[in-house]
């Protein structure tokens, strides 16, 4: 079973929190991998919030690929962050050659583009990146957009830590959103790509459970938008569902529960609002996921979402302080971070419950 | 040598040959009243005496029961006789070497009618190739198919894409601003349709008052198709005909009853569902023999006694475009667009096509795709229809579906399934897999008179709802026959039968742990059939 975790502070965290809140979960999940992913930057990104960075993994010849394609693009670099690695004997990790993060500016061609034609042209990037790069094995595009950092790999997450320096809390990478999983041993191949969370246009989702109607999740999505691919795992559904509700349809936030946890025909009869679920029912009835599910997202202007399934059968805990909300899988991850909390303001979500942080830390808890 | 006709028809050219043991025989007569098709008669046969024997009482007279040899009197196999006598003296053997259609179509220059179903059986049934094998175990954990909630209720209507709902959002809540086709929330296994006339006033009646009583009481929300040949007025007019869906095919039988009832109609029904053709016969019309064409049937329909035969095609409709502008837009309006419309079609070769045709209607009219495969039940057809032309219903619902998912469009014109199905004894079984290929729902006709009572069988058991004769009172307007059906124990019969299917579709739901119906779950199915499973794009196991 996956244990997930999302850390939203006022202040700027490292991703050693991630790693400690995860550390305290072991025994709930297998230790086989650790993926983050920070949002609003800080430290030397901290100057570049509107320009797009890039986060990869690659050999040699796929950097080489990557930056040639951006090269003929357009794209100019601005900024270039590599870790320093800990190369040291014993360390369970399968590293790739190169990691890459780097802020780029936008091609002049797009100067005076509306934010709509320079999102357009970052998604278009990345597609034929991971493209270019899939062809031969040569590298993962994780993220591309402003703003998000994004790291995954295989091996032990206390050794990837330690391989990436990351268990010291250096300047870089610091960011006020951390969302990680320690696990790379999906239902499916293991993959770098199929490890949570996932990445989309500003949108992150982390799912411990099992999206029951992935098939027909997957039928659907794939006709729906261009960037709805891979679909390495079952989970990428829900990113990909929550991308369209609130930035295709721009409707709600609350309404991706409707969504993918709709409610029953009799209680959607009983309410003032019955004609407008029915026909999202009706209409979206492929992106369903039909449970058991948490779903921890994060959206683009920095809100943190919990939703929990009909029935309820994944746990969930948000625990917090003036500073700092933290929602994960086990009271055990909190308490390790935030010891000193008062834990009667603890929440533990119920079934269709949709619990979401807003940027000043003020908790909204919506019953569907 | 003694004279011989080979070409009469004779007993051993008939399908089934009545064994009668005379010592067993107390001479009640009940097998000859019984016998529907007046098959067998009392008969006197001269012996030849045992024991003392003079000159002059050499023979003696001995009355047996003995079967007609005719065309149109002889044996169907349908056993009523076997059921009525109290001594086990008759039975009826099915004659392996039977010669009778070849003798019929010889004697008569006529084709051969047959009601019920096609007896060929050559195809097999795929949905029995299909199990159900993905069961979820562990971290996506079975369900409780006892406590735990289900959603059974799919939408019947046209879907719109959720781009196209014109939604807009005011203080952070969604609100409709245009008029959006009606959609209609029902249980995914509709009665199918049947009319008054194919089937007798009182078995339409008890499908009725099991519709009722299914949505009234049991809480499930089960729709009746009402066939071509109208409805009674009493019930056009009452609350109960929100349950049922109003067919109209290309007889336009029983419309002029509906339009009188309109202004006097107090609900709407849940749809109308236009018939282009039926999967037992395709590319016939309906076909409803004189001798079932009583007073009541007349009335109903406002026609004379005679043969009713609807045209095989809706006259004037000759392209999907004209269908969708004169017929669906006509019934549509009819009831003010708040009733979907939907159509059935007979599967066939050319299913896609007709179906991407209507999803790509830009008036969004067209509320559901009934298709309707070979292994379905007729009133009546001519056994060359019934024996050699259809298509299997499920590779073909399965190609509409993927066609739709090819366009992205699934679920926008639901398809309800149908055809055959509960054949080999579970609806909930065919309607599970045929919803995980892609079906919102099924329909089933011919289950609901075998759990009625018919007799009929796959392998040329009666098969004679065409005579009018049905024995079981079901497909026959003779009163005497009716009276044979109890209509109450026949309601009784199909709600417990929709009782046991609504706890059968939760047992398949529960163990592959969906809690609402998976409509294009194919990855819950597999197959050892490795032709199915590259047809159907399941997974192939073995």
């Amino acid at each position: 079973m996956c244990r997930i975790g999302a850390i939203k502070s006022k202040k700027y965290v490292y991703p050693s929190m991630a790693l400690k809140l995860m550390r305290s979960q072991q025994e709930g999940h297998d230790d086989s991998g650790f993926a983050f992913v920070m949002q609003d930057l800080g430290g030397i990104f901290e100057s570049y919030k509107d320009l797009p960075c890039l986060s990869m993994a690659a050999t040699v010849k796929g950097t080489r690929l990557a930056e040639d394609i951006l090269h003929d693009i357009g794209f100019t670099r601005v900024l270039q962050w590599s870790p320093d690695v800990n190369n040291q004997k014993g360390l369970k990790i399968s590293p790739m050659p190169n990691y890459i993060f780097e802020v780029l500016q936008y091609p002049k061609s797009h100067k005076y583009a509306t934010k709509e034609e320079k999102e357009e042209l970052l998604i278009d990037t990345s597609l034929r990146l991971r493209k270019a790069l899939e062809e031969d094995n040569e590298g993962f595009i994780y993220s591309f957009w402003p703003d998000i950092l994004t790291l995954k790999e295989i091996g032990s997450p206390k050794d990837i830590g330690t391989y990436f320096g990351l268990w010291e809390d250096k300047d870089e990478p610091c960011a006020k959103i951390i969302t990680a999983q320690c696990r790379q041993n999906t239902n499916y191949d293991i993959v770098r790509y199929a490890a949570h969370p996932f990445v989309l246009e500003g949108y992150t989702v982390l799912v411990n459970g099992e999206n029951t109607f992935y098939e027909k999740n997957k039928q659907y999505q794939q006709g729906l938008y261009k960037g709805y691919v891979g679909f390495e795992s079952d989970s990428q559904c829900f990113l990909y569902t929550l991308h369209y509700v609130n930035k295709i349809l721009k409707w709600p936030l609350r309404y991706f529960m409707h969504v993918i946890n709709p409610l029953s025909y009799d209680s959607i009869n009983k309410r003032e609002d019955k004609n407008i679920l029915l026909r999202i029912k009706a209409s979206l009835e492929h992106l369903e996921t039909n449970g058991p599910n948490t779903v921890l997202s994060v959206t683009p202007d920095g809100r943190l979402l919990c939703t929990c399934d009909s029935k309820k059968l994944r746990p969930v805990v948000i625990g917090r302080d003036d500073n700092t909300v933290i929602m994960t899988s086990e009271v055990a991850g909190v308490n390790d971070l935030l010891p000193h909390r008062d834990i009667r303001q603890d929440i533990y979500p119920k079934e269709r419950e949709m619990v979401v942080v807003n940027n000043d830390l003020t908790v909204e808890r919506w019953q569907q | 040598m003694a004279a011989v006709t080979v070409n009469e028809l004779h007993i051993d050219d008939l399908p089934w040959i009545i064994e009668y043991d005379e010592s067993k025989c107390i001479q009640c007569g009940k097998c000859v009243a019984a016998c529907a098709f007046n098959a067998i008669k009392p008969a006197i046969e001269q012996r030849k005496k045992s024991g003392s024997i003079t000159e002059k009482n050499k023979f003696e007279k001995v009355i047996v029961i003995k079967q007609n040899v005719s065309f149109a009197e002889h044996c169907r196999g349908c056993g009523m006789c076997v059921r009525v006598c109290p001594n086990g003296a008759i039975h009826v053997k099915r004659n392996t070497d039977d010669r009778y259609s070849v003798r019929y179509r010889a004697a008569k220059a006529d084709s051969v009618k047959k009601g019920g179903r096609s007896n060929l059986n050559t195809e097999g049934r795929t949905l029995d190739k299909i199990k159900v094998g993905r069961i979820s175990q562990m971290t996506d954990p079975s369900l409780d198919a006892v406590r735990h909630t289900f959603e059974l209720k799919t939408p019947f209507g046209r879907v719109l894409s959720a781009d196209k709902l014109g939604f807009e959002i005011k203080n952070d809540t969604i609100i409709e601003t245009k008029k959006l086709p009606p959609n209609n929330w029902i249980y995914p296994i509709i009665m199918g349709d049947m009319s008054i006339g194919a089937v007798s006033w009182r078995m339409w009646e008890a499908m009725a008052i099991a519709t009722a009583y299914l949505n009234e009481v049991m809480g499930i929300p089960v729709r009746m198709c009402t066939g071509e040949g109208g409805i009674p007025s009493k019930l056009l007019k009452s609350k109960y005909v929100k349950y049922m869906i109003l067919q109209i095919a290309s007889g336009h039988f029983g419309w002029n009853r509906i339009i009188d009832a309109m202004p006097d109609m107090t609900e709407d029904p849940a749809g109308i569902l236009i018939k282009i053709g039926q999967g037992a016969k395709p590319g016939d019309g309906g076909m409803l023999m004189a001798n079932k064409v009583a007073k009541y049937i007349q009335e109903i329909r406002g026609v004379p006694k005679a043969d009713l035969l609807s045209p095989p095609t809706h006259q004037g409709l000759y392209s999907i475009e004209e269908s969708v502008q004169k017929m669906f837009l006509s019934m549509n309006a009819a009831f003010n667009f708040k009733v979907p419309v939907a159509i059935k079609v007979a599967a066939s070769a050319t299913s896609v096509s007709v179906y991407n045709n209507l999803l790509r209607d830009p008036y969004n009219i067209v509320g559901g795709f009934f298709l309707d495969g070979l292994a379905a039940g007729t009133g009546a057809a001519h056994e060359i229809s019934l024996n050699h032309t259809g298509h299997p219903i499920t590779s073909k619902l399965r190609d509409c579906y993927l066609a739709a998912v090819h366009q992205g469009r699934q679920g926008e014109i639901p398809i309800f399934a149908g055809g055959g199905l509960g054949q080999t004894g579970s609806f909930a079984a065919d309607a599970f897999k045929l919803i995980c290929l892609g079906a919102n729902g099924v329909f089933s006709g011919r289950l609901l008179l075998e759990i009625a009572g018919c007799v009929g069988n796959d392998t040329e058991r009666c098969n004679a709802c065409n005579t009018g004769l049905c024995p079981a009172g079901i497909a026959s307007q003779d009163v005497c026959l009716t009276k044979r059906l109890d209509i109450d124990k026949v309601a009784q019969n199909l709600v417990n039968y929709f009782i046991a299917t609504d706890f059968e579709l939760r047992k398949l739901m529960a163990a592959t742990g969906c809690s609402a119906l998976p409509i294009g779950r194919s990855d819950a199915l597999i197959t050892v059939d490795k032709n199915v499973a590259d047809r159907l794009d399941i997974q192939y196991v073995c």
